[in-house]
């Protein structure tokens, strides 16, 4: 049976990092002060290196621009996407905090029906730190919510739920949808707020967006690599596709959560849809082979790790979509070598780093 | 039908070599959303030009389903098992949205009182006379929550919606009365989407859509067949933890519907349901009775069993089920009387059996009708878990029992 928690949800600020992918101005932090600045932030710059991008007083950060990436990683740089927003898995692989929240610099605080502003690091956190419930769905939702429990007929073996993986939160305001969708609904907003947050149950797949993502290093992390997109490649937008798919095989085969629903954040921009058009484009009908293809992904019992799931999902993506296009044999290699500098940048305690350069500015 | 122009020639032509065209970046902004709406299926978005109907493309589309226009309400019955003999607060609450419908009241065999039931509904009533009138001898046991598959035996009605005679309309966030009838009806005249997870929860909702990622041949959906809906107030919850958490009350009202993945067990329950009669109408049986069965909801398990074979059909059938709205207010009960039923409550043990057992079951492909697929059902059922428990041959029985039936006596439309 779930108890119900009194105590106050806990700060973790020594064991989160906030990353954040930006090409433009890192404004919107302002709005994000109250929440955010008891916490360190790693900043990814994206585009030209030599602009400088301003961080607003009185925050606690590392920043990282291409050089940087570059410098660090030296040919395993390759892997790092330029030119899209997908490089702010760098920060991921850099830090060293066990929990992650990632959040795009165009999104606000968003207010709840009660006109309350809504931490969304704080449920983030909550959601994290609650377990998940994959192998049965409850009609009521999260069970360990104040005010929610197990329904009739949730088997009592399954009641302990497993540990939660990845918390995906949502958008009020411009919806995250695709290019053809936005052509079709350009005034579209979402207004509706769903008081929920529920665990995705195995096996099942679903689109993981970046924009309000918060996961646990330590469980998950080398399973977020945000693949090959932007400058020089065939695709984009795709990104957090990519690495929710292969995120969610991975805890699926190693029993841990997937939650989604709540928070939600306030998203101000809506990207143009003729330059997402373009952008997604191979996207929309390469997800017709790749969702077969991770429908029926199995990995063998000897995956036990996250890094060992991976390099296996590296394997099966040459051999079986590497058909599909030569860009997916690009993307296998590239899956390795985040490995490869995921390993060196974050040894097993008690191994020796080998990072190329000093971590920190 | 107009004849193609060299410019749609063009588009199709260019639709059907899409893999090998790496870039369009020459093409003008205008031509590029042309080549998208031929291209993609888009069942559920309201365009402003008039409908055409949607191209397949190649890459394995699901053929477009034809969507009814709405459910007509000579279509539906609504069934209500009365397990209290005053249904005059229950049915004057629900008037104002019951009233265009026929409906069927089941009176629980057990209960001696005589029903009172306001007036001016279309409304006709069994009792035990009329179960054992039209059934004989059946091994299936029709008394307390079971006796509402009556109701979904002789209703002549390709769907059904059915809410327990304790729960009354429920207010939603902003205060309005919830229309149970409209959402359950609404819920299952749109498709369900098995197959993805939809972050936006229904996309066919207003003010929703697919997000970003969602594959597109997947966006037509597959009809759903069952509508669960939840409760406000006095949730449905289990004996042991209605004991523990006396005092709390669901007060969460979650603005969301969405469809149960496929492959997902779920506890259905059911306190406030609605389904595709006609064809679900097999496997909407009462398998599962426990021991020491009582009339509160916490003494039975015999919707979650039937839901979880409802399920599996589902999703063996390519059907969908679909669980959230609608919220029903649902009374209290003594807190009290679920100690007592704490004593000798089975079904913990029942469920643990249960789950291994509904996690590795797959139906045969050749069992392509509701009827098939309950069938097999009742013999694995037999085979894998009878040996367990008495408790689940019975059930067995009870599914070929009501299989029978259903040929007799339920499988007949309006």
């Amino acid at each position: 049976m779930a108890s119900a928690s009194r105590a106050a949800t806990p700060l973790l600020k020594d064991e989160l990092d906030i990353v954040i992918p930006t090409i433009r101005n890192l404004d919107f932090l302002e709005m994000w002060r109250p929440f955010f600045q008891p916490y360190h932030l790693i900043i990814v710059q994206d585009g030209d290196p030599n602009k400088t991008i301003r961080v607003p007083e009185g925050f606690d950060y590392e920043l990282y621009n291409r050089n940087d990436i570059n410098r660090m990683l030296g040919p395993k740089a390759s892997c790092i996407s330029f030119k899209d927003s997908a490089c702010r898995c760098f920060g991921y692989m850099v830090s060293k905090k066990k929990y992650i929240y990632t959040i795009d610099d165009d999104c606000f605080v968003a207010k709840d029906p009660s006109g309350k502003d809504i931490n969304a690091l704080e449920q983030h956190i909550k959601n994290l730190l609650s377990p998940s419930t994959p192998f049965f769905f409850n009609t009521l939702y999260d069970p360990y919510r104040d005010g929610a429990d197990f329904v009739r007929g949730y088997p009592f073996s399954l009641r302990e739920g497993v540990p939660t993986a990845v918390s995906h939160g949502l958008w009020l305001n411009i919806p995250d949808y695709d290019a053809p969708t936005q052509l079709v609904k350009p005034l579209e907003r979402n207004t509706r707020y769903v008081d929920a947050i529920l665990t995705i149950p195995k096996g099942t797949l679903f689109p993981m967006c970046g924009m309000n993502l918060a996961f646990d290093r330590e469980l998950i992390g080398p399973a977020m690599y945000f693949g090959l997109m932007g400058d020089g490649q065939p695709i984009g937008r795709y990104d957090d596709m990519w690495a929710g798919w292969c995120t969610k095989v991975i805890t699926d085969h190693l029993g841990l959560g997937v939650k989604t629903g709540l928070p939600y954040i306030w998203h101000s921009k809506a990207s143009n849809p003729f330059v997402n058009l373009k952008k997604e484009y191979n996207g929309i009908f390469w997800q017709e082979e790749l969702i077969p293809f991770f429908q029926s992904v199995s990995m063998p019992k000897e995956a036990t790790t996250v890094q060992k799931c991976y390099l296996e999902l590296a394997k099966q993506v040459r051999a079986k979509l590497g058909k599909v296009d030569g860009y997916f044999n690009k993307l296998a290699d590239s899956m390795v070598t985040w490995i490869e500098a995921w390993d060196e940048l974050n040894p097993p305690k008690g191994g020796v780093a080998t990072a190329n350069g000093p971590p920190k500015k | 039908m107009r004849p193609p122009s060299l410019l749609s020639l063009t588009l199709d032509s260019a639709l059907l070599r899409i893999a090998h065209i790496a870039d369009l970046s020459h093409l003008p902004d205008h031509l590029v959303i042309d080549l998208f709406r031929v291209g993609t299926p888009r069942g559920p978005l309201p365009l402003s030009t008039p409908a055409r109907p949607p191209r397949q493309i190649s890459f394995g589309v699901i053929a477009s389903l034809e969507m009814s226009s709405g459910i007509q309400d000579s279509e539906v019955d609504i069934v209500i098992a009365a397990l209290q003999p005053n249904l005059n607060t229950f049915f004057e609450a629900w008037r104002p949205f019951f009233s265009r419908f026929h409906i069927i009241v089941v009176k629980d065999p057990d209960m001696t009182e005589d029903l009172k039931i306001p007036t001016g509904f279309d409304l006709k009533v069994y009792t035990k006379a009329d179960i054992d009138g039209v059934l004989g001898a059946s091994s299936i046991n029709f008394s307390g929550h079971s006796c509402r598959y009556f109701g979904y035996l002789v209703s002549r009605k390709k769907y059904v919606i059915s809410i327990d005679d304790n729960c009354l309309p429920a207010k939603d966030t902003a205060g309005s009365t919830v229309d149970a009838v409209a959402q359950h009806m609404t819920n299952l005249k749109t498709p369900a989407t098995p197959f993805f997870f939809n972050t936006l929860y229904d996309p066919y909702r207003k003010g929703a859509d697919f997000v970003r990622g969602y594959p597109f041949s997947l966006r037509e959906g597959v009809e759903c067949m069952l509508s669960c809906g939840l409760w406000l107030h006095n949730a449905d919850y289990d004996p042991m933890t209605h004991v523990v958490k006396r005092n709390q009350r669901n007060t969460t009202y979650v603005d969301a519907v969405m469809t149960v993945p496929l492959g997902a067990m779920m506890p259905v329950s059911g306190i406030n349901v609605a389904f595709n009669r006609e064809v679900l109408g097999p496997v909407m049986f009462p398998g599962l009775r426990l021991r020491n069965e009582g009339k509160h909801r916490w003494d039975t398990l015999e919707d979650i069993w039937n839901g979880l074979c409802a399920k599996v059909v589902c999703d063996s059938l390519g059907y969908g089920m679909k669980t959230g709205l609608p919220y029903v207010m649902r009374s209290d009960a003594e807190a009290g009387k679920a100690l007592e039923s704490l004593k000798e409550w089975e079904g913990v043990k029942v469920m643990d059996d249960v789950l291994p057992f509904f996690q590795s079951l797959k139906l045969s492909r050749t069992a392509v009708t509701v009827e098939d697929c309950v069938k097999e059902l009742a013999s694995i059922v037999r085979e894998k878990l009878g040996p367990k428990n008495a408790v689940f041959t019975k059930a067995a029985d009870a599914m070929v029992e009501w299989n029978n039936l259903w040929k007799s006596h339920g499988a007949h439309h309006a």
